[in-house]
């Protein structure tokens, strides 16, 4: 009994002397926390940045997690997390309300990311225009015969909606970045729980088409060569034509943290926009961004 | 306590006993309480939705809340299409199970088919949407040839798996609780074995397999990961026949889905709480009515079985 109640005291120390995540006294750090939370489209990323800089600075932990970028933006609102990964900006509401609990979000772009048009590798249909996906994924469009492939039906995959890849999916393509337009998703759009759950419907069915981000595209999918205009040219996504810019659906990804970054935080975007830091991007089929300094 | 042992002696409680007795009467006490918490939290969370969205707008046919489109009726109707599927699939083979195990079965056989059925409900319900996502939906896209797999019946499949030993394990527990006596009684005036079962033993054992297919059809409309990995989540109106082969989105996948992004506080918050109100509603009319219907029985066959 009394063996218990001291492995129990002990403990209860140690956990106490864990949750002490902040800088010590004269700079000397001891076991600090980061709470990075948020995007799934950047998570892998993430985690792959988390496990590089802890084995660089074994002093610091970052936890990472998904959950979508609304997800992480709400943490970060609540205070509960010290940086939200986000593949959308921030909306007005969502700052406004960050405000009003005492909080300045702070934005960070830490990579870039094309989003791939996917199919089954049986599909004979490899180009679309933006005006065409955006038809499809908004039901006008609902055969694969009107755009030159079998006569099967659509079968529209998305990520749900909390996703900063289904916002800006919406915006950019479904509304064709018309900021009046009030297409939507048709009503009959699955929404995948997750990455996985699109690309195994689109790995087995010949009627799916999906979006995601080019990272997460493996090799048993197809991926759509896309026109921006009718008639223009027609590019598969790749580093290359999202830094020449001739790849249309491509976009940043945002970084927020609470107020401007201090201490290990700011060390850490640092690092993340440092050289070392672009080449993981590279490595994960992400756009890594153009480092000058 | 006293009604059950009206001769109790008064002086003879002993302080363990009147703690004990206390202890007792405050937990059923408190199962009321939190149910009645439960139901504050939820009508303090959703009321607010009446005030913000007008009536009119809850029942539009069109859910997505980034817009503000707050139609609840393709959730309330993809719910009730799932737990219908699943409740056609389970019910009947649930009891025909129970039936089995608990009359026909040789001891033997029944000794080894229970334990292994109440193993089928502690499978986490992740591991059955894998299944249903990976084996499930593609057999029914290349089998109904239908233009996706995640669909209605798919949810209903995978729901109507977990309800069966839920189902199983009650009903059989009633019809093995039925005494003997009247399934002899029966064989001696000149039954058959079948006519033993469906005239005397399974009417007997009614208000335990009522029990037994609410508490089955009730795990149906509240189970949630399982429905979101198969079901393909699309807030799509399922009016036509065809509709258990079109996708479908129910309310409990919603809330899941969409509960750790809202802002607290906003409209969507609001509305996602004032699903659960339904849900919860929904769930406690099924088992008013199962209540009832027991009630019923026990008033009709009450002279008979007690």
């Amino acid at each position: 009994m009394k063996k218990l109640g001291v492995a129990l005291g002990l403990s209860l120390l140690v956990l106490l002397a864990a949750c002490r995540s902040s800088v010590g006294k004269d700079g000397a750090r001891k076991a600090i926390a980061i709470q990075n939370v948020g995007s799934d489209t950047i998570v892998n990323l993430a985690v792959r940045w988390a496990e590089r800089y802890q084995e660089q600075y074994p002093e610091v932990r970052i936890t990472v997690s998904g959950g979508g970028s609304g997800t992480g933006i709400a943490g970060l609102i609540n205070g509960m997390i010290d940086i939200a990964n986000a593949s959308r900006r921030m909306k007005p509401e969502e700052i406004e309300t960050a405000k009003a609990n005492g909080i300045e979000p702070v934005e960070h772009v830490i990579a870039s990311d094309a989003i791939a048009v996917v199919v089954h590798p049986s599909n004979p249909v490899d180009r679309l225009t933006l005006q065409q996906i955006s038809d499809i994924y908004s039901g006008r469009i609902a055969n694969w015969s009107e755009v030159g492939g079998e006569d099967r039906p659509i079968i529209l995959l998305s990520r749900e909606s909390n996703s900063g890849t289904h916002v800006y999916f919406l915006e950019q393509v479904v509304r064709l970045g018309d900021k009046n337009s009030d297409a939507l998703f048709s009503p009959d759009t699955l929404l995948m729980p997750s990455s996985e759950g699109i690309s195994a419907e689109v790995r087995q069915n010949p009627n799916a088409i999906g979006y995601d981000g080019l990272g997460y595209v493996t090799d048993d999918q197809k991926t759509i060569a896309v026109a921006a205009e009718p008639g223009g040219l027609y590019v598969k996504p790749s580093i290359e034509t999202v830094n020449r810019g001739t790849y249309p659906i491509s976009r940043d990804l945002y970084m927020y943290t609470a107020g401007e970054p201090q201490g290990v935080i700011a060390e850490y975007l640092a690092w993340i926009r440092s050289l070392e830091g672009q080449a993981i991007v590279g490595e994960l089929g992400f756009v890594p961004l153009e480092v000058g300094e | 306590m006293s009604k059950l042992l009206p001769n109790r002696p008064k002086t003879r409680t002993t302080f363990p006993e009147y703690f004990v007795e206390r202890f007792i009467r405050v937990t059923g006490v408190l199962v009321i309480v939190f149910l009645a918490l439960i139901f504050l939290f939820l009508v303090r969370e959703g009321s607010a939705t009446f005030l913000e969205v007008p009536l009119r707008d809850l029942f539009q046919t069109r859910w997505y809340p980034n817009e503000a489109y707050f139609g609840l009726l393709p959730l309330v109707l993809g719910s009730l299409i799932v737990t219908l599927g699943a409740a056609a699939i389970s019910l009947p083979l649930g009891l025909l199970t129970a039936v089995f195990i608990a009359e026909v079965a040789p001891r033997w056989m029944r000794e080894i088919l229970k334990p292994f059925i109440e193993v089928l409900a502690g499978i986490p319900s992740v591991v059955l949407g894998f299944l249903g996502m990976l084996v499930v939906s593609p057999l029914i896209r290349e089998w109904l040839n239908a233009p996706t797999g995640l669909t209605a019946l798919a949810g209903s499949v995978m729901l109507g798996y977990m309800a069966l030993p839920t189902i199983v394990s009650v009903a059989e527990d009633a019809l093995d609780a039925v005494p003997k006596s009247y399934r002899d009684g029966a064989l001696a005036l000149g039954a058959t074995r079948w006519q033993a079962i469906w005239r005397v033993t399974v009417p007997a054992a009614r208000s335990g397999i009522v029990t037994a297919m609410m508490l089955g059809v009730g795990r149906a409309i509240g189970e949630t990961m399982a429905v979101m990995m198969v079901t393909g989540n699309a807030a799509r109106m399922p009016l036509t026949l065809n509709s258990f082969l079109m996708p479908v989105r129910t309310m409990t996948a919603t809330i899941a889905a969409e509960m750790g992004e809202v802002a607290q506080g906003s409209t969507h918050y609001h509305v996602l709480f004032a699903l659960g109100l339904v849900l919860f509603v929904v769930t406690f009319i099924i088992n008013l009515v199962a209540a009832w219907t027991i009630f019923r029985q026990g008033k009709r066959y009450g002279r008979l079985l007690s």
